[in-house]
């Protein structure tokens, strides 16, 4: 495949893979959850090449988890000791956010790790770190490993359809019923956790929120059905990335900035012009709805 | 040490640190508000939502300017503060949404205008993405008089309306009613906390600008349950923690100094999680287990009295008799290591005697009449709660519902109703009456008891 090809197919993959995910954070009201571990997920890439002394996938798979899910635990520590949830997040990610910069800046020397890359990402240099699996070149290492974190997505989301759902739109009765709420809690933790890491390398720490964000907020104005918010959700996410791709080589500026900024235009545009909760919609039906009760006067 | 001496000398390094102190003092202040308005992530949007703005700036101006890139920055952290509001507002997307939304898709696009700047810019652009992570090191002299001036403002400000923000952070309904403009007060004080944000992005940077208004905030609020004394203390620990991230930061090179400043914040913070004297952990336990202390201490001596009332009853005034634990526990549930430490204390205290030899406890006369009050208020207290719509409302009972300082009336109710269900604890008087303590009535001793 083309240089070209492997970046949008990468691009695609995060659209959609964050898509989905996202979905649940915005239904279950933790969309800043997502700032908070996207951010803290640099402490478990930090701590885990300082511990194991490689960048391999699979290392930095599981710091990232375990941060990630300690960073949900501390939050919810804090939170049930009495501090109110907005200023547990923010004082949780930052402190942990600031560990992960610091200890990246005192290793400078022996990490191959750039905080600037770590928090924008370089998806143009994705093609060249390729995958070699005997002797044979499988394409981007990326590629693969946002395919893998897909598929335990889409598994994880089949699996636990109904108790996902029932957790994120009513969670006393999900807790009724005998659903483990705390469960689905933490698995959607680390659900958003390999997220974060695996495309932490194509779009970075911090631009990784607003693929998660954004396609979420615009399928949740375009739709009031579950199954349909997530295909919309991924299908908005992969079209950000390649608006984004092809806007960035346009003006030759950060692709996954642009990435970023097309998830906002949509959700602009979503915003106004959404057949159900658009702005310029509500306003014709209320102007429809004002004419109507003149005429009966 | 002596290092840290000679830079103190260095007048580069007291710019600097001017700058962090007061960066530190406003930015608690006015995140003390932010934080009981449940704004903190506020604050994190408003930092990220001015890198586009920043760059905005250095594009029209051409050049690096503090001031251009103040406003720049104050500018787009409206506009997204405006913009979360609007979607707030005008869509079914809650709060947590649209902060994630506005500052992810901002710093998106501050991302795109930071690479744009790199590849086409002229002139001097390097130290643009400084503001990123904040390098405190980069401020000089003029940087540090508009952090000053605008920190100074911030302050005045808070300090003259102080009472009109202290109403409209607890309860802007009657703010509202009672004529103020709660409206234009929201607006000024959203204002404030984008000015705070704004002159801390040079030394914090855009990311970590958010720790800056919660930690010291959240901080202060383990110590303290007054608005005016919170704040003040905010502003002490965001100061402390901007002098400690300076002067590690500028001590070794190369660290980012906004994280330093942040990880002294944090260190306080945990400080205070754990030792607080309003919210700390530790206090709470204390507070916790001496409630828990006083509880055993009246249980036991609630048992032994029960126990000894029915002994005198049952030999007519002759004998108190003595206890085992066993039984003691039996009636009352408690711990045994708790039970234990109360006994010893009572011990003390010379209101229990124990017999050495078969570990029975028994009361002292002094025992006696300490449980027989304490018994009495249980009792009492089980009266009320029976006929509680009896009795008319008062204030006597929130709180510690001491029903012996409860007014006379009522007590003399329910010290008649205690002798209808003969429910009246009269080992006092009966233990009286064998030692001819009290040739008078039956009342009288129990009324002479109180006290």
């Amino acid at each position: 495949m083309s240089y070209e090809g492997w970046i949008i197919l990468t691009g695609s993959l995060v659209g959609i893979t964050c898509g989905l995910t996202g979905c649940f954070l915005i239904l279950r009201r933790m969309a800043m959850l997502a700032d908070a571990i996207s951010h803290t997920v640099l402490l478990g890439i930090v701590g885990a090449y300082l511990v194991s002394n490689s960048l391999d996938g699979i290392y930095m798979f599981a710091g990232a988890l375990v941060v990630g899910l300690l960073t949900a635990f501390f939050i919810q520590l804090l939170h049930s000791s009495g501090v109110q949830s907005d200023a547990a997040i923010g004082v949780v990610f930052t402190s942990l956010f600031a560990l992960g910069v610091i200890l990246v800046s005192l290793y400078a020397g022996r990490i191959h790790l750039d905080v600037d890359h770590a928090l924008m990402g370089e998806i143009a240099f994705v093609p060249w770190d390729t995958l070699t699996i005997a002797g044979i070149d499988v394409g981007p290492r990326a590629v693969w490993m946002l395919g893998a974190v897909l598929i335990i997505n889409l598994a994880i989301i089949l699996l636990f359809y109904k108790e996902l759902k029932i957790c994120s739109f009513d969670p006393e009765m999900a807790l009724a019923i005998g659903i483990p709420v705390m469960f689905m809690h933490y698995l959607l933790m680390g659900m958003l956790s390999i997220t974060t890491v695996a495309s932490f390398d194509s779009v970075g720490a911090i631009l990784v929120v607003a693929m998660l964000i954004a396609p979420g907020a615009s399928a949740y104005l375009l739709t009031d059905k579950l199954s349909i918010m997530l295909l919309l959700s991924a299908g908005i996410g992969v079209a950000s990335a390649v608006l984004g791709y092809y806007a960035a080589s346009l003006f030759n500026v950060s692709i996954s900035g642009m990435m970023a900024s097309m998830a906002g235009i949509l959700f602009i545009l979503t915003f106004f012009l959404s057949p159900k909760h658009g702005l310029v919609m509500k306003w014709f039906f209320r102007r429809s709805l004002s004419k109507e009760s003149n005429g009966l006067q | 040490m002596e290092t840290v001496l000679n830079m103190l000398q260095d007048p580069n390094v007291q710019w600097v640190l001017l700058g962090t102190i007061l960066l530190g003092i406003a930015s608690g202040v006015i995140g003390s508000f932010a934080l009981l308005r449940k704004q903190s992530l506020l604050g994190d949007a408003m930092a990220h939502a001015a890198l586009p703005g920043i760059c905005i700036a250095f594009l029209l101006y051409g050049a690096k300017s503090m001031s251009w890139f103040l406003i720049g920055a104050s500018i787009s952290g409206l506009i997204g503060t405006y913009c979360i509001q609007a979607i707030i507002k005008h869509s079914r997307i809650k709060e947590d949404t649209a902060i994630g939304l506005v500052l992810s898709v901002f710093f998106g696009f501050g991302i795109v205008l930071l690479t744009y700047i790199q590849q086409n810019g002229s002139g001097n652009q390097a130290g643009l993405d400084s503001f990123i992570f904040g390098q405190a090191a980069a401020i000089v002299g003029l940087d540090v008089q508009i952090i000053s001036v605008i920190a100074f403002v911030l302050i005045f400000i808070t300090f003259i309306l102080f009472k009109e923000l202290k109403l409209i952070t607890f309860d802007p309904q009657f703010a509202q009613g009672i004529g103020l403009p709660v409206k234009w007060l929201n607006g000024l004080l959203m204002t404030m906390i984008v000015g705070a944000v704004v002159i801390g992005l040079q030394a914090v940077g855009v990311i970590l600008m958010a720790a800056m208004l919660i930690t010291p905030a959240i901080t202060a609020r383990y110590w303290t349950e007054r608005l005016d004394y919170m704040v003040v203390l905010a502003g002490i620990v965001g100061g402390v923690s901007g002098v400690v991230g300076t002067l590690l930061s500028t001590l070794s090179r190369g660290m980012p100094t906004g994280p330093l400043i942040i990880l002294a914040a944090t260190l306080l913070f945990l400080f205070s999680l754990l030792f607080g004297t309003k919210k700390g952990i530790l206090p709470k336990m204390v507070k916790q287990w001496k409630v828990k202390r006083l509880i055993t201490r009246e249980n036991v001596l609630s048992s032994l009295y029960e126990l000894s009332e029915t002994t005198l009853k049952e030999s007519e005034g002759k004998e108190m008799g003595s206890y085992s634990f066993q039984q003691v526990v039996e009636l009352r549930p408690v711990s045994s290591l708790m039970l234990l430490a109360v006994i010893k204390e009572l011990k003390k205290e010379g209101l229990l005697a124990e017999e050495q030899a078969n570990k029975q406890l028994m009361l002292t006369e002094k025992g006696l009449e300490l449980a027989h009050e304490i018994v009495l208020k249980n009792r009492l207290l089980d009266m009320y709660l029976m006929f509680e719509s009896k009795f008319p409302v008062s204030n006597w009972r929130e709180g510690s519902m001491d029903l012996l300082n409860g007014p006379k009336e009522i007590i003399d109710e329910l010290r008649a109703l205690l002798k209808d269900f003969g429910r009246e604890p009269n080992g006092l008087f009966l233990y009286k009456k064998k030692r001819k303590l009290g040739n008078k009535g039956f009342h009288s001793a129990v009324e002479g008891s109180e006290g």
